[in-house]
């Protein structure tokens, strides 16, 4: 029997500050799922970058031992590219909450999944603005409206699953905050897979959300107590693409994880919605022999000589 | 003989997208080879097709920095270059003809019906289809005459070479040598349509136009280069090191990303196109954190989204990106394709809050490869972001010059690296409270040198904090290194005086206009009038201490800006608390010409108005 050898230990992913965040909040679920798949994966902590936008889940890599950059309210896919293609030796992690990877992240959240980068994207969905004290987040069902909010949501919901299969994601799934066993096994999949990884966590806010609470995630208004969350692999559901080139059999997946995605109310599906290999951003500019497999970030490329360039202009 | 003619302006206008950049830059190039220097600009259209563009080359002997007015051979692909478009309800312009100069020339297409109310010029009509069709017949390619359209450009040029009597060889050479590879058949089909064209006009006409460019000896014996702005910045960068750059595409940014897109490959580097501008300064903020010398390239609008991430780089300390800011005209939209001086006071706050930050503002394509190339030292040097700002008339003009001096230029300057040596992670410290405010760096991958930083005010950990005291310090820590970086960026950095140094009339100004400036001064000084010029070059930190000094003792102050509210003017009022009285404005979103500076600093040396304000309708 094989020895398993583990030269990091679980602390060795804890920062030595304390979080500031709600009691209770799923924020501690996520985190503690994240610091549990990079422990699992043993990725030295110096080797990883977690960056975040703002809000209250943009706390996030200041509770992780790794290089931690808290970025700006939506712009945290943007950052962690321009991070990752500077240094694709990197383990980079993306994380923000809803309103910011939904509402005014939007074109980043699309934009991203245009270019495969190998990075985890973790969106900490609890369909409220907790640190602006609780308004409607693009998550919130119309009509939905919380304890804070004077008028009930006016605006449509947004389905996450079927935008980031629609952009391009090569690895989408859901998660619950408050499971963080199977969190954690989601998140490591997502590292462990090449291209961008796009995890939506359904997650509580004690705080503000009253309406999709933990008792009501787990069902226990139900008679029965039945939870309304189910494992999409519990169903024989299987995500992965088997051929990447057979068109028929990708559409099909995605179709097909697309119908899971909007089932909701009794019957919430979590688990992997869809994943298939497919060439990395880094891999096309490798291709075309852009990049190669020093990180930019290590070469040093001063004093370039650029006699051509001059002498094609005479 | 020849009247002495130090400078002759040449002009070809035509339809967008009809190849009119194409037809100037080659006569342009031919006349470097040919032993002259040259100054070539376009003014276009923010369209595809169709609507008016004309580019002027300006040629001479000397090193020329601005264009002219008056023209000297006015060279018409189409009948709006002649006389505009005054059937319209609200005419753009009224065409060429009534500028050039009495005795010049006017080459067009004989089938236009040109009846001039002007009787002092030259006409060289000339049959553009029919020659073509000579051309094509020879070749056996009559059926392709559609496709071959284009040729009529050399046809028009080659006639104009002809009236000015320039060596053809000079130009076909050009022609050959831009037309390789897949395009090669039609280099003899251009070739010959030159020919023909210079033939017919020599034939047709007396060959006694009296401005004349035959071919002079080459300084150094050498070609010259013909390089304009984008190339200068790109070329820049790519000496500098740069490792990631992105852009949203934009008037007028958008040839420099294009130009070094191009060269990735060979270079090592990545060029990523992006979804907005927001994205492109956030991703270059990222690359700059993670290690690289990043950059990305805008003009006004893209600008506006970038705001927040120039704060954000500010406030985490990135050591970049640098921001290549290509002004055009706006505000808004604007004029996406024309020239203006008015984001001074933008690039200078160009975020909500108080931050460091440097900007600087080349005047000319030396300029722009020096201060391009610096700007990435700054940056890693000082950990803040820098703008490179340019406008459209620097990235579009072409002038010549006999080489780059790149060897001046400082090695690469990293700045400040911890070097953790086994230390215990707990003493790395990436905002340490330092004397000059830098703080050791490391990047994301080094053993020993994790970090954390954030948008938010942080403590030197770079976690969240919002205690006054470390508010205090660590503001104050951002701030300090400004004034690092103004005691050690070198003077003729920050400012150049060109002319005397005690002169009767001193003008201000900054950026492009420096080239009408100097050619403006030259004309006034020739003429006995005594003038200098105080170039305003770094824009933060802002060189008040030196500039009082030099204009505390000036005698006639003229401020010279291509803006509406002389915003240099301003600043210098703030940071100095010296007033100048006199400004020549100018905001019709053309460059001054040589003429236009002229008769501005004219009317305010005969005591004209506080303010004179400039348009090219004047001329």
């Amino acid at each position: 029997m094989a020895i398993e050898l583990k030269l990091y230990e679980l602390k060795d992913y804890r920062a030595d500050i304390h979080s500031d965040w709600c009691p209770g909040c799923g924020d501690f679920g996520i985190l503690a799922a994240i610091q549990q798949a990079l422990h699992r994966l043993q990725i030295p902590p110096h080797r990883v970058a977690v960056c975040s936008g703002i809000g209250c889940s943009g706390k996030t890599p200041h509770y992780i031992r790794a290089y931690g950059f808290h970025t700006l309210h939506g712009r945290v896919l943007p950052f962690a590219t321009g991070l990752k293609l500077a240094n694709h030796d990197l383990t980079v992690i993306a994380v923000g909450g809803d309103g910011d990877g939904y509402g005014i992240g939007a074109g980043y959240f699309i934009n991203a999944g245009r270019r495969n980068v190998d990075l985890t994207y973790i969106v900490f969905n609890n369909e409220v603005y907790g640190l602006t004290k609780g308004q409607a987040a693009p998550t919130l069902p119309r009509g939905g409206r919380t304890k804070s909010m004077p008028e009930e949501n006016v605006q449509q919901a947004i389905n996450p699953i079927a935008l980031a299969i629609g952009a391009g994601y090569t690895f989408v799934a859901r998660g619950f905050a408050l499971d963080v066993k199977y969190l954690a096994d989601l998140i490591a999949r997502a590292i462990a897979h090449r291209g961008s990884a796009f995890i939506d966590v359904l997650q509580t806010c004690p705080t503000y959300n009253d309406i999709h609470t933990k008792e009501w995630f787990l069902g226990l208004d139900r008679p029965g107590r039945q939870s309304r969350l189910y494992r999409l692999e519990e169903t024989g559901f299987d995500p992965v693409v088997k051929n990447p080139d057979d068109a028929e059999e990708v559409r099909a997946k995605q179709l097909a994880a697309i119908a899971r995605s909007y089932e909701w109310g009794d019957r919430i599906p979590i688990g992997v919605f869809y994943q298939i290999e497919l060439p990395t951003f880094e891999d096309r500019l490798r291709a075309k022999g852009i990049l190669g497999e020093v990180p930019l970030a290590q070469a040093e490329p001063f004093n370039r000589d650029v006699t051509d360039l001059i002498e094609a202009l005479r | 003989m020849a009247p002495a003619v130090r400078d002759i302006n040449w002009l070809i206008g035509g339809p967008q997208g009809g190849g009119i950049n194409v037809a100037a830059e080659t006569f342009a190039r031919a006349l470097t080879h040919g032993g002259y220097r040259v100054y070539a600009y376009i003014e276009y259209h923010s369209n595809i097709m169709g609507k008016h563009s004309y580019y002027r080359v300006r040629i001479s002997d000397a090193d020329r920095r601005s264009a002219l007015s008056r023209v000297h051979v006015l060279v018409s692909l189409d009948e709006e270059t002649l006389v505009g478009d005054t059937h319209h309800e609200f005419p753009a312009h009224r065409g060429h003809v009534h500028e050039v100069v009495p005795g010049g020339a006017v080459v067009y297409d004989s089938r236009v019906g040109f009846n001039p109310d002007r009787d002092d010029l030259r006409l060289y009509p000339v049959p553009y289809a029919d020659l073509l069709e000579l051309v094509l017949k020879e070749f056996g390619r009559e059926a392709e005459r559609n496709r071959f359209r284009v040729v009529q450009n050399v046809i028009a040029v080659a006639a104009s070479a002809a009236v000015l009597d320039f060596d053809l060889k000079a130009l076909t050479d050009v022609i050959l040598e831009g037309f390789k590879g897949r395009r090669a058949e039609a280099a003899s089909i251009n070739v010959r349509a030159a020919e023909v064209a210079y033939e017919y006009i020599k034939t047709h006409f007396a060959d006694d136009f009296p401005y004349r460019v035959t071919t002079l000896a080459r300084r150094n014996g050498r070609r010259p280069l013909l390089i304009r702005g984008v190339q200068a910045a790109a070329i820049a960068k790519i000496k500098a090191g740069l490792g990631f750059q992105t852009y949203y595409p934009i008037s007028p940014a958008t040839d420099e990303n294009v130009y070094l897109e191009a060269q990735q490959r060979r270079y090592g580097f990545v060029v990523v196109q992006t979804e907005d501008e927001v994205s492109a300064i956030n991703m270059a903020v990222g690359a700059a954190h993670a290690g690289v010398r990043a950059a990305t390239s805008t003009s006004g609008p893209g600008f506006t989204l970038m705001a927040e991430g120039i704060g954000f780089a500010s406030m985490t300390e990135a050591p970049g990106p640098v921001v290549f800011l290509w002004q055009r005209g706006g505000p808004s939209t604007g004029l996406p394709t024309r020239q203006e001086q008015a984001d001074l006071r933008f690039a200078l706050q160009p975020a909500h809050g108080e931050f460091s930050h440097i900007v600087v503002a080349p005047g000319d394509v030396e300029e722009i490869v020096h201060d391009s190339y610096v700007a990435f030292n700054w940056a890693e040097r000082y950990q803040l972001p820098v703008i490179v700002l340019l406008d459209k008339h620097l990235a579009a003009a072409y002038v010549t010059l006999d080489d780059l001096d790149l060897e001046r230029l400082p090695p690469a300057d990293r700045g400040f690296y911890y070097t953790p040596d086994g230390q215990p992670e707990a003493a790395y410290l990436r905002y340490a409270f330092t004397e000059t405010g830098i703080s050791p760096r490391t990047v994301p991958g080094t053993e020993g040198g994790i970090f954390w930083t954030t948008s938010d005010e942080h403590d030197p950990r770079g976690h969240i904090t919002e205690g006054a005291e470390n508010r205090i310090k660590m503001v104050a820590k951002r701030m300090r290194k400004l004034e690092v970086a103004a005691r050690e960026i070198p003077r003729d950095v920050k400012l150049k005086v060109y002319g005397p140094s005690d002169a009767d009339y001193t003008v201000v100004g900054w950026g492009s206009t420096k080239g009408a400036i100097l050619d403006a001064m030259d004309e006034l000084s020739a003429e006995g009038l005594s003038i200098n010029f105080v170039q305003v070059r770094l824009m933060r930190p802002f060189p008040a201490a030196e500039l009082r000094e030099i204009l505390g003792r000036a005698k006639n102050l003229i401020l010279v800006e291509e803006n509406y509210t002389g915003q240099l003017g301003g600043l210098i009022a703030e940071q100095t608390g010296i007033l100048i009285p006199s400004r020549i404005l100018k905001w019709d979103g053309r460059p001054f010409t040589q003429e236009e500076l002229v008769d501005g600093l004219r009317k305010v040396i005969a005591g004209g108005p506080a303010t004179v304000t400039v348009s090219h309708l004047q001329a």
